[in-house]
């Protein structure tokens, strides 16, 4: 077994009410497993939500994790995406001030990493960026000494690639 | 027809089937007991919240059924936690229902508003909100299912005020069992265990509560029978084979007996049915069943491999794994001879006579054991229901009566809740009104749901309290004097009431000895008496509980009292 600690995708579908949330995140807490990142939605059926979370572990604590989510009522499947064939992606959005002197970085670094500017206020502007959790990495490396304001990430969201 | 929420609860509690409900009014479930005076359902008034679900989860494991408890909003609600949590850890099948502030004022911290939602997610099996009179009916009817499908457990359903006036038309719900097929083993790997119980020389099969929850008890005796295999079981699954049987060998673990702990570490193959695998069951896990191959058959996957690492996992519940296999020990026609076992039994019998669970008998004071035993000796027989406390009361209790019938020891096992005992028997009894219902207490656990005096001389429940009264928290004292030099920081309880005259204040009958040879007369004098009895024993203070493994210790290194460290 992979006793390798490492960040693990699973991807839950539950039912779509109030406190299903607290009772997948406090399964979790509770056992001492912490959430890395967390993304929730409704999916094309309003009634299921899709809640997919990272945590970092090692695969027998995983299975134990997948197992525990299972046990609680309103969690209709657990899929571990770790290792399928997936697209993964993150989204981050940024605000920066924008000067004289940075203004040609940014852009560039905009540039390389495929992002746009969504809004343009005055001198402040605020950058979307979506991509592997890697590339958001470096892109937030990049920004941070031309001098970010304040930043906000969605964490991991993956799909299978086929059936 | 439309009928008030309140209504529409009772139908479909009786719908459910349910005969007896353990409950506290108050405001928030006023419209409740409202209905409840009409004399449909039986209600035992309890004079605690924490009593009302022990009550409920002792009726529940001696009938088999699921227990019943409800309770206002707010403390009312937060008073039942301990006995939710009692009833997860040891898959307990109750229903709670609490009262809640009507749901215009949910959220606004109103007078008697806890979020028992919040509070019990964790150790509820499920809860549930009903926000709309609409979803009650259907509610219930889930609830019920939740609570004693797959692996049971306590579910709790939170009522605001409103919902019960709120009118609604009644449509029986049902959420019928039959309709999920009870998942069976692969056969495939029953054909493996059926190899390896071939090939192996020294097998044991480990049973927990699953057997008794699973209501498997006829079938793990056939087939520890028809294989000669002997058997232990944890404290939650004693009487599911019978402790007079000569292939039982007593609980394993913490204080289990001597030759348990040493089958379980010199066996080749462990047959694992419905045991959770314990920390007080395994000691040091790395040792734990060092030599054996581990079958585990759980209903519940998340037991698998979760502390013990298991070589043959099988998900299913006990009775249709066990069904199974056996029907192919009948297939194969599948004979053990004596021959075969000689060996491994003989080793048992050598340990059974080196070890015995023993004591140091004495004429001049009461020995706690003594008092197990005799009281073993006047009701054995499988009419009599012994529940415990928590601590030495319990440890002596599971070693010194022999079970030989299932749900006739209830204990609380994984949450280990001191109180317990005494409001499940009155439960137990309410299930069994013609058994003999023995509440085994300390002198600290009985003091922590004393209040329910009262509910068993209302309702003339007569259950009789057997303390066993050392003036001391007796288990912690133990710890103290073996591991802490003797430092008895806050174990000394001779500040106590005196239970006779407390029995007599409450309006039952009390009983006092300090004497040995009392001790028969006592005790027939308290089952003999009608209605609720309290029996005083002052014993011996500070006797210890043995076999005793270190608290992470290995469970083959035992420390037997009188005798040395055994290896």
């Amino acid at each position: 077994m992979e006793r390798e600690k490492k960040e693990r995708i699973l991807s839950l579908l539950v039912s779509n009410k109030p406190d299903v949330l607290a009772r997948v995140a406090g399964t979790l807490g509770g056992r001492g497993y912490n959430i890395e990142t967390l993304c929730v939605d409704a999916t094309l059926d309003p009634k299921v939500s899709k809640i997919i979370l990272t945590t970092i572990a090692d695969q027998p604590t995983l299975t134990k994790i997948e197992k525990q989510l299972m046990k609680l009522i309103d969690v209709q499947k657990v899929t571990d995406l770790t290792k399928m064939a997936t697209v993964m992606r993150e989204m981050m959005l940024v605000r920066m001030r924008l000067t004289d002197k940075n203004k040609a970085d940014v852009a560039l670094i905009i540039d390389t990493f495929r992002g746009r500017v969504v809004t343009l206020n005055g001198d402040h502007c605020v950058i979307e960026i979506s991509g592997m959790r890697e590339e958001i990495e470096k892109a937030l490396q990049s920004l941070t000494p031309l001098g970010i304001d304040d930043m906000a990430r969605t964490g991991i969201i993956a799909l299978e690639r086929t059936k | 027809m439309k009928i008030k929420g309140s209504q529409i609860l009772i139908q479909a509690l009786k719908q459910e089937g349910v005969d007896v409900i353990f409950g506290y009014p108050g405001g928030a479930v006023i419209d409740i007991y409202d209905e409840l005076h009409k004399g449909n359902i039986r209600h035992i008034l309890v004079r605690h919240e924490q009593g009302a679900v022990h009550a409920a989860d002792g009726y529940a494991r001696a009938s088999g059924k699921v227990g019943v408890a409800l309770v206002t909003s707010g403390p009312g609600a937060s008073n039942t936690v301990t006995g939710i949590a009692n009833a997860h850890l040891d898959s307990i099948p109750i229903v709670v229902f609490t009262g809640q502030v009507p749901t215009s004022l949910i959220g606004t911290d109103a007078f008697q508003e806890v979020d028992i939602i919040g509070i019990t997610r964790p150790c509820t099996k499920h809860n549930f909100q009903v926000r709309r009179v609409e979803e009650l009916t259907r509610t219930i009817s889930e609830a019920f299912h939740i609570a004693r499908s797959d692996r049971p457990g306590p579910v709790l359903i939170d009522l605001p005020k409103d919902v019960m006036n709120a009118m609604a038309e009644y449509t029986p719900a049902s959420f019928r069992d039959e309709e999920e097929p009870q998942p069976r083993p692969p056969s495939k790997k029953a054909f493996q265990v059926l190899d390896m119980l071939s090939e192996a020389k020294n097998p044991l099969i480990l049973s927990g509560g699953g057997i008794i929850l699973g209501g498997a008890s006829q079938e793990l005796r056939e087939m520890a029978w028809r294989t000669k295999t002997p058997v232990t079981s944890t404290l939650m699954g004693l009487g599911a084979f019978p402790g007079t049987d000569p292939l039982w060998l007593g609980m394993p673990g913490m204080h289990g007996t001597y030759y348990a702990n040493m089958a379980i570490s010199h066996c080749d193959l462990m047959i694992t049915l419905g045991c959770r695998f314990d920390d007080r069951v395994t000691g040091k896990i790395d040792t734990f069943a060092r030599n054996a191959k581990i079958v585990h058959v759980d209903v519940d996957p998340s037991s698998i491999n979760k502390n013990v690492m298991i070589d043959v996992p099988i998900v299913s519940d006990c009775k249709s794994a066990l069904r199974s296999f056996n029907q192919l020990l009948k297939e194969k026609n599948f004979t053990v001879t004596g021959d075969q076992r000689r060996e491994w039994l003989g080793l048992i019998d050598g340990w059974k006579r080196d070890v015995p669970l023993s004591y140091c008998r004495s004429d001049e004071v009461i020995k706690p054991q003594f008092v197990i035993e005799t009281l073993y000796e006047l009701t054995r027989g499988g009419n009599t229901i012994i529940t415990t406390e928590v601590g030495q009361n319990q440890m002596w209790a599971a070693q010194f009566y022999k079970y030989d019938y299932p749900n006739t020891f209830l204990s609380s096992g994984g949450l280990g809740t001191m109180g317990y005992g005494f409001p499940a028997a009155i439960g137990a009894q309410l299930a069994h009104p013609d058994k003999l219902v023995v509440d085994i207490a300390g002198d600290g656990s009985i003091q922590m749901n004393i209040q329910e005096l009262a509910t068993a001389v209302q309702y003339k429940i007569p259950v009789k309290i057997v303390i066993l009264n050392n003036g001391y928290l007796g288990m912690v004292r133990q710890w103290q004097e073996l591991f802490y030099e003797k430092r008895y920081s806050h174990t000394d309880m001779t500040h106590a009431p005196d239970f006779v005259k407390l029995a007599e204040a409450y309006g039952l009958t009390g009983f006092r000895t300090g004497k040995p040879a009392e001790v028969e007369k006592v005790l027939r004098q308290g089952i003999s008496t009608p209605g609720p009895v309290i029996m005083d024993f002052q014993v011996a203070r500070e006797e210890c509980v043995y076999p005793m493994v270190k608290p992470g210790g290995p469970i083959h290194e035992m420390t037997l009292g009188s005798r040395e460290m055994v290896n």
